[in-house]
Order: structure tokens, then C-alpha cells, then sequence
């Protein structure tokens, strides 16, 4: 059993069938990529997984209870959290604050009534904060806008925020998409280091076939919403299915 | 000190200062000389200040920080209004039960239409509010005030009559609301060569409150609350998948900002026994969001500034008449002074709806941060360009 075990997961929208019975099963502490071409339905399947979406049939478990029909904050507070295709950060906020805000929902849960104190006097929270800035690089930015910055930034910001809430399940979609090269590089390194440091399961949605075979231990392919196939790095970069579906050309060299 | 951090307490202190003074700073000009007219510092007026800072304060805490635009929270001012009004009725004309049920009375209906209003965002939501504050107007207005069960004297007003129960009052007592027997009426006028200044209970009461209401608002903004507050007007995905539930976030908001408009209308039927449904139609609660937007939302002393400027137009513009105009323009030539008095006239008197609204469009599009950030920029002006950051300069400006 893994950690996450999804089963006969089906989503139409409309006339269009995103997810047409999807089985995946995630190890735990384990690195498992998605991969797929564009349209494939690999953020639908996060959708449904962080409770963005409701499937029309199937079963979604994690750690053996059931997600669905959970509130999106339910599901994160269960131990998922999610890095989204565009970053969704508070833009209005500073980055020192965006970082406070994750680390009081990781400590204080869904809802709590804290109106008296000042949020600098908390003062285990504006630690832990800047310890996770540092991690990332970021502590130079801190009292920066966050809205402000580069899309690499706030990919790593997003990344931060959802390390700080020590997830089990960190879902990754497309984390290194509008990074530079050297941005790419050291995200690849910063996510080894966390998989080396924690337990955590990391499911990662990536085009970039180089983030994928450095980091994947188990990948599985997703054409037109269905699995095609799933294997180990070496069994998919050779598979035929796959280089007809997805990877067609060029890539398979990178 | 105060929990504040030193820019916020500076801030706090300057408020102080300017509402204590606000007597003196309202009133620069002689009782005889012809710019008298414009002259703030009398109690009715100085009273108005404050208590719809109060209300724009509190309606700040919701709209500032979520991002909730409420169409309809003169509901609350209305409803702290009457509840403060029957007090008197019952129990007599100390004004503290009344202020204090007035809040809670106030929170309690903030919480029943929260609920129900803070399952949309949006325009939907503000629409919802407006639909309900419309609803308590009617019903405030008609429904509520029939011969079996009269709970708001519909169209007259609620008031206290001379066959209520009063039960604590005595001979004693002032007959009007007070203090534990001070009255609010009572006031000191003090003759300083051509000025005069007016001291008033009610006006000082009611300025301790809100400099009370100041203070609680600059910890709530400060305060983890307020981080996630404004957490939902910047993003409620990303908080909602980050584990936070923002439902309850916002209603707490809803609920606080509720209160605060209560005791705003408690504090009107405090200085003056008569609680009307006009309280709580929607204009009223127009009047608050333009108050917010006006002096800047979002920011600490912003919508003071917004009621207060507001409430000066409404009350100083609207007295200039045809006469007052002539009286000015009567050194120009005839034709032209008449050409003048033309132009002029629709802006002033019944008219200064018109120049709020000039002024609302203009502070919009040339200063979407309010008059704070008027105020920051010509701060930035005059210190040259040293970083920003440091206290709102706003602050130097009248404490109207
Ligand atoms: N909310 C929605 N309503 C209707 N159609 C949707 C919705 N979300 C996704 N789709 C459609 O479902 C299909 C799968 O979309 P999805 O975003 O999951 O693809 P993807 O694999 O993540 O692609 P990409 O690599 O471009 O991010 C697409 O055709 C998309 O247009
Ligand atoms: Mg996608």
C-alpha cells in the first residue's frame, strides 16, 4: 500500500474526458514524476488530490482515509501540500509575512483567534520563518513585496511555504517551469536535499525531462487522462509507448 | 509601550493630541469674522467625528483588511442605535447599559447575517449585504412598529416618553442622557479674545472611545488575526491549500466590524435620544464605504479622516448659501460676480453632494491609496527622497 492510492478516478469536463480511470499508487518516501503531454490532465489529477476538484467516480486515499469530499484546507492539514502551475502566493504580502502565514497554519491549524498580540512578538514563528528564507536563499528579499519578484523567486517562495508546513505529500506542479537554468539546478539539488533531511513523499509534475530522471524514482506516463504506463526511470526512457505518446523526438536525449 | 511598536504608538499619541485639541484646532477662525462659518469645533459636530470614525474604523477592519465590501453595515449603526435608545426607556438615561448593549446586540445580528452573507465573496456578497441591510430597514421602518409590538416607532423615530419605565431614574438624574450624571449636553464654552471654544461632555466621552477603538483596530492590524486577514484579500486559494479555513477568519472580521458600527450608533443615540430607521437605509451604508475609500482602506488612519472629511462637507458646505456668495465674490463687478456666483453655486449648499463627489472621483483615480497617501507623498516632498517606510505623514493633517 502507498501512501497515496488513487483507483478508478474518473473526470469529465463536458464532452471532455480529463481523467478516465486513473489508477496510481505513490510509495511513501519515495520521488514519483508524472509526465505527460500538454492537455493530459496531470493538474486535473492534483486538482482532484488536493480537493480543488471532485471526481465522478473513483477513490482517492491517502495514508488510508479518504480525501474526497474534504475541504481543500482539511486535505493540507492531513499532511498534502501543493505547489501550484503558476505560483499562488499572497502578492499583497511581504515575503517574510507569506513565509509567518504558513508557519502559523503549521502550529496553530485551520483557525485561530490571535488578535491581541503582535505577530512579531511570536517569536518562534519569525525564527523558523527566517530559517526557511535561508534555506531558500530568500532572506535577502524578506521585507520585499512578494508580487515583486522574479517567477523563480516565487516558485521558491511557493516551495518554502509548503516545506514549512512539513507536509508528508508534496505535490509539485511543474516547479521549474519559467526558471533559469541555474535556477533549475538549484531547485533540483535544494529537493534532493529535502528528500536526504525528511520523511516526505514527493509526487512532481514536470515537462523538463532533466528535472525528471535526476530526481524521479518511479515515473508514470499520462496521455489524453489515462495512465499509460508506469516504471522505473531506466524502463520508461526506453519504452516505446512512451517515446510514441510523449517524448517523441528530441527530448529523449536530454 | 502598549504593545505598539514605535511607529504606532507616535501615531496614536498624534491622534490623541488632535482629538483632545480638536476644540481648539476646529475652530481658527473668530466668532465674528466672516470665515467663522467654517469653523468645526462645536459639539454636534465634533461628535459626528468621532463616532463615524468609529464606524469607518470598524468597517475598515472588514474592508481594509479582506477585502469584504460591505454594502450594508449601517444595519448594525441602526440597530446599536435603537437598542442604546431602549435602554433608556427602560432602565433611563445613563448612557453606559445602552452603549454596552448596543454592541452586543449589534454583534450578535453582525453574526446571524454574517453566517449567511459570507458563503459568497465578491459582488455577491456585497449585494447580499445590502439586501439584508434593506430588509432591517423595512422592517425597522414598517414591519416592526405596529400597535401589538412596537419595537422601533417606525417612521417617527424611537424616543423615550414620559409613561416609560425609567426604572432607575431619579429626581436626581439629568433628564437627558448622561454619565452617571453628567450630562452629555453640558458644555464649557471658554472666551479667548475674538474666539470662542466649546468643551462637551458627550464630544469627550465619545472621543476617549474612539481613541479606545483606535488603539484596538492598530493590534488587531498588527496582530497574527490581522496577517491572516489580510491573507484573504490577497489570495484565499492559496490560504485555503496552505490549511487555513478562511470562513471563520471573516466572519470574526465581519463580526468585530459589526460591533464597532453598533457602538457607533450607540454612541448617536447617546448624544441624542432619538433612534430613526434613516439610519440604517442604504445610503447610509454608502456613506461609510466612500468615508473608508476617501481617507484609504487598508490603512490605520485613513477612514478617520475620510468621516471626518465627509462629515465636515455635509455639515459646513451645505450651510454656504446664494447670500454667503455674494458676500464673497462682492468686490468682482457685477456681471462677472453674478457669472461667478453661477458657476460656483451648484458646488455648495444643497450641492455639496456634488463637490464630494468630485473630489471622491478625483482622490480615486489620482490617489487610489486615499488621502494617506496624498499625505505620504507630500511627506516624501518635503524629505526629499528618503526611504519609505517610516511613519504616515498623514497624521499632520487636521483631525477632523
Ligand atoms: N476546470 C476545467 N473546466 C474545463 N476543462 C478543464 C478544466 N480544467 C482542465 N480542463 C481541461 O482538461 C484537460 C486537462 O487539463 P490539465 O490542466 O489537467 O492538463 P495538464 O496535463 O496539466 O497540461 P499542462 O502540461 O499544459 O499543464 C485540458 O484539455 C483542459 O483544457
Ligand atoms: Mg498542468
Amino acid at each position: 500500500m502507498g501512501i497515496l492510492e488513487v483507483k478508478n478516478v474518473n473526470k469529465r469536463f463536458g464532452g471532455l474526458q480529463a481523467l478516465g480511470d486513473v489508477n496510481l499508487s505513490v510509495a511513501e518516501n519515495t520521488v514519483h514524476a508524472i509526465i505527460g503531454p500538454n492537455g493530459a490532465g496531470k493538474s486535473t489529477l492534483l486538482n482532484v488530490l488536493v480537493g480543488k476538484l471532485i471526481p465522478d467516480t473513483g477513490s482517492v486515499m491517502f495514508d488510508g482515509q479518504s480525501v474526497l469530499g474534504r475541504k481543500p484546507y482539511e486535505i493540507n492539514q492531513m499532511g498534502i501540500s501543493r505547489v501550484f502551475q503558476t505560483p499562488e502566493i499572497f502578492g499583497d504580502l511581504t515575503v517574510m509575512e507569506n513565509m509567518m502565514i504558513a508557519c502559523f497554519a503549521q502550529r496553530d491549524g485551520a483557525f485561530r483567534m490571535h488578535a491581541v498580540g503582535s505577530m512579531w512578538s511570536e517569536r518562534d514563528i519569525v525564527a523558523t520563518a527566517e530559517d526557511m528564507l535561508e534555506s531558500m536563499n530568500l532572506q535577502d528579499k524578506r521585507d520585499m513585496h512578494s508580487a515583486s519578484m522574479s517567477r523563480g523567486d516565487k516558485r521558491r517562495l511557493e516551495i518554502a511555504m509548503c516545506l514549512a508546513q512539513s507536509p508528508r505529500l508534496l505535490l509539485l506542479d511543474e516547479p521549474t517551469a519559467g526558471m533559469s537554468r541555474s535556477d533549475t539546478n538549484n531547485t533540483i539539488d535544494l529537493l534532493k536535499k529535502i528528500k536526504q533531511d525528511r520523511d516526505i513523499t514527493i509526487a512532481i509534475i514536470e515537462h523538463d525531462m532533466h528535472v525528471v530522471f535526476s530526481l524521479a524514482e518511479r515515473i508514470t506516463v499520462l496521455a489524453q487522462g489515462t495512465p499509460l504506463v508506469e516504471d522505473t526511470p531506466e524502463k520508461i526512457k526506453g519504452h516505446p509507448k512512451v517515446r510514441e505518446a510523449y517524448l517523441g523526438e528530441s527530448q529523449v536525449a536530454a | 509601550m502598549l504593545g505598539l511598536k514605535k511607529h504606532d504608538l507616535s501615531l496614536l499619541i498624534i491622534v490623541a493630541i488632535l482629538t483632545m485639541a480638536a476644540p481648539f484646532l476646529l475652530n481658527p477662525f473668530p466668532t465674528e469674522s466672516g470665515m467663522a462659518q467654517f469653523n468645526a469645533g462645536y459639539p454636534d459636530l465634533m461628535q459626528k467625528f468621532v463616532i463615524f470614525g468609529i464606524f469607518a474604523i470598524g468597517f475598515n477592519i472588514l474592508f481594509g483588511l479582506t477585502g469584504y465590501l460591505s454594502f450594508g453595515h449601517a444595519a448594525f449603526l441602526g440597530v446599536g442605535s435603537y437598542a442604546c435608545v431602549w435602554m433608556f426607556k427602560l432602565l433611563g438615561y445613563n448612557v453606559l447599559p445602552g452603549i454596552l448593549l448596543s454592541i452586543v446586540v449589534s454583534g450578535l445580528f453582525a453574526l446571524l447575517i454574517g453566517v449567511i452573507t459570507l458563503r459568497r465573496s465578491g459582488i455577491y456578497f456585497s449585494i447580499l449585504t445590502l439586501a439584508f441591510a434593506q430588509m432591517s430597514f423595512a422592517l425597522a421602518y414598517s414591519v416592526l412598529s405596529n400597535p401589538k409590538f412596537n419595537l422601533t416607532n417606525g417612521e417617527t423615530g424611537l424616543q423615550v416618553y414620559a409613561d416609560d419605565p425609567q426604572w432607575f431614574h431619579s429626581d436626581r438624574l439629568p433628564d437627558l442622557p448622561h454619565l452617571f450624571g453628567l450630562s452629555m449636553r453640558a458644555t464649557h464654552r471658554m472666551e479667548l479674545g475674538a474666539w470662542e471654544f466649546q468643551f462637551n461632555v458627550g464630544y469627550y466621552m465619545c472621543a476617549v472611545i474612539m481613541l479606545l477603538c483606535f488603539y484596538l483596530a492598530i493590534r488587531i492590524f498588527r496582530s497574527p488575526f490581522g496577517l491572516m486577514l489580510r491573507a484573504v484579500k490577497s489570495n484565499q486559494q492559496r490560504m485555503n491549500y496552505t490549511g487555513l479555513n478562511s470562513r471563520p477568519y471573516t466572519l470574526a472580521a465581519f463580526v468585530i466590524s459589526g460591533m464597532y458600527a453598533g457602538l457607533a450608533g450607540g454612541l448617536l443615540s447617546a448624544v441624542d435620544p432619538l433612534a430613526g430607521a434613516e439610519r440604517m437605509q442604504w445610503t447610509a451604508s454608502g456613506e461609510v464605504v466612500l468615508m473608508t475609500i476617501l481617507g484609504g482602506a487598508g490603512t490605520l488612519i485613513g477612514p478617520v479622516l475620510g468621516a471626518g472629511l465627509i462629515k465636515y462637507f455635509e455639515n459646513i458646505f451645505s450651510k454656504i448659501n446664494e447670500s454667503v456668495l455674494h458676500g464673497w465674490f462682492g468686490f468682482l463687478p457685477d456681471g462677472l460676480e453674478d457669472f461667478v456666483i453661477t458657476l460656483v453655486y451648484p458646488f455648495v449648499g444643497k450641492g455639496w453632494h456634488l463637490t464630494l463627489g468630485v473630489i471622491f472621483m478625483l482622490v480615486v483615480i489620482f490617489l487610489p491609496g486615499g488621502l494617506v497617501e496624498g499625505g505620504q507623498r507630500i511627506g516624501r516632498l518635503f524629505r526629499g527622497k528618503k526611504p519609505s517606510g517610516a511613519a504616515k505623514s498623514a497624521t499632520t493633517e487636521p483631525a477632523e
